[in-house]
């Protein structure tokens, strides 16, 4: 073992002796919270999967899509034919709010985009991760 | 397009009936008998969900849907007798919408008959949609076959009537295909006891071709693919040899058979939907035999919507689909298997990556 290895080693044992009482200790109360977090942002995001106005000419995400289906979240990020390169979801959403719905995009880091996310794949959970699938 | 082609030949050589001069994205159908001179077709629209934005705008992509189908069923050889159209004319019922869709079916040459979808019914109940395309469940005899239009997308009149404090909101519960406040399609006790009474007139060796919005039988009940009083609806058809069931609302094709009779869908002229299975969280039943369409390509506008050649020769359904961005399809009646399946693709062995839905 180096010296290098030692100081290393040593910092870590520091950290986990001083440190473990705080980090990885939660409650059922915190899973809840957590979960309600989650489930407040999946909940807008239905919201506005079924909402005329995220577009402009009427048309919602729900049309096309009910219960988010075919629109297969875990296989992103995916190579889009047609947009000629590999995509991650919100691109594609985003395609989707330009066209069918003749609206504008939202940012990457957009809540509606978070909330958008969060209730496409609430509606896949189960669904093992198949990245890159057709 | 050699598919269909061939597939027509052949149908040609067989039945001996009159051939279709055009391949087009419409469903027509064709009805063909012993006797030849009896040879009918007849075209069939679905599904357009003509949606109103405001003022004089509305939604481009639907618009043009049934654009498209009216223009290319004027162009049919031979003339089809009639037209049908299966429901959902409208998304949100209203006057703009139903006027708009009417307008442009307008443009068709000869009769056109109709069947109710519950985006024309639930605002005002029908009334608006009835002063423009008449009654909202008939029967007609054509040639021989004994056909039955029936509203089969009414509800309990306790969601329908007592539930919804604005006939708008209303509307917009039962619009949407996934909303959990919507309520089961039926039949119903009236037009149950009218389709018994008319029946009973009919000699049972007569075809007889049933039109519906929902499917009648029993698929997801989540989505609508559903009629709650299917069983008994089906009951009363059970005495008769040779029965089609033809129904739109699912956007998609479906087949499937159930003793004697054979149930086929008609494409949209919107936009297709998923198949249940592809919603991971659903119970439902989608039939055996269907092999589903290919998954849709949403970069093609007008991808997942076509029109079916549907040849009842001897009562029983052939359809062929012609899709307006995939392959043909076709799904015929087999005589000794004694129900609908696809010419190509219905072994398990013979399926393509696209049908598979997930």
């Amino acid at each position: 073992m180096s010296t290098y290895q030692k100081i290393t080693l040593a910092l870590c044992l520091a950290f986990a002796t001083t440190g473990s009482a705080l980090a990885d200790e939660f409650t059922d109360a915190d899973i809840q919270r957590w979960q309600q977090q989650f489930m407040d942002v999946a909940s807008e995001g239905r919201e506005l999967w079924t909402s005329p106005k995220l577009g402009t000419n009427g048309v919602a995400c729900a049309q096309c899509h009910p219960n988010a289906a075919n629109t297969h979240p875990e296989t992103y990020p995916k190579f889009q034919k047609q947009l000629g390169k590999v995509v991650p979801l919100w691109q594609m959403i985003n395609w989707c709010l330009k066209n069918p719905l003749e609206g504008q995009p939202l940012a990457a880091d957009d809540p509606k985009m978070t909330a958008l996310q969060a209730y496409v794949t609430y509606e896949r959970r189960g669904v093992k991760l198949e990245p890159g699938k057709h | 397009m050699n598919t269909i082609n061939n597939s027509r030949r052949n149908f040609i050589k067989s039945a001996g009936a009159l051939a279709i001069g055009t391949t087009l994205p419409i469903s027509l159908i064709e009805l063909a008998f012993a006797e030849s001179s009896q040879n009918f077709s007849f075209a069939y629209i679905s599904d357009s969900h003509i949606q109103h934005i405001k003022d004089n705008r509305f939604v481009r992509n639907w618009d043009r849907g049934l654009i498209r189908a009216v223009a290319e069923t004027n162009l049919l050889l031979p003339k089809p007798d009639f037209v049908m159209y299966g429901g959902d004319l409208a998304q949100l019922g209203s006057k703009a919408e139903l006027d708009h869709g009417a307008q442009i079916l307008s443009a068709l040459h000869g009769d056109v008959r109709y069947v109710m979808g519950e985006h024309d019914y639930y605002l005002d109940l029908g009334e608006y949609w009835e002063k423009l395309f008449g009654p909202q469940y008939y029967s007609f005899d054509h040639k021989g076959v004994h056909f039955v239009v029936l509203n089969s997308i009414k509800t309990y009149d306790d969601w329908t009537f007592k539930r919804w404090p604005t006939a708008e909101q209303r509307m917009l519960e039962m619009a949407g295909l996934d909303n959990p406040n919507s309520s089961p399609f039926m039949v119903g006790d009236e037009q149950r006891l009218w389709l018994k009474d008319d029946l009973d007139k009919i000699d049972k060796d007569t075809p007889v071709v049933v039109f519906s919005h929902s499917p009648l039988q029993k698929i997801f009940k989540g989505w609508n693919f559903w009629t709650e009083d299917a069983e008994q609806v089906q009951a009363l058809l059970k005495p008769f040899n040779k029965v089609s069931v033809i129904y739109g609302h699912v956007h998609q094709i479906q087949y499937n058979q159930i003793g004697n009779i054979s149930f086929n869908s008609v494409m949209a002229t919107a936009w297709p939907w998923p198949y249940p299975q592809a919603y991971a969280q659903a119970e439902q039943y989608l039939p055996k035999l269907t092999v589903p369409m290919n998954r849709a390509d949403p970069f093609f506008e007008r991808d997942a919507t076509g029109w079916q050649f549907i040849n009842l020769a001897n009562g029983n359904a052939d359809l062929n689909f012609t899709l307006y961005d995939n392959t043909s399809r076709i799904v015929r009646y087999n005589q000794k298997q004694k129900r609908p399946e696809d010419a190509v693709y219905q072994d398990e062995k013979a399926r393509i990556i696209p049908q598979t839905h997930y």
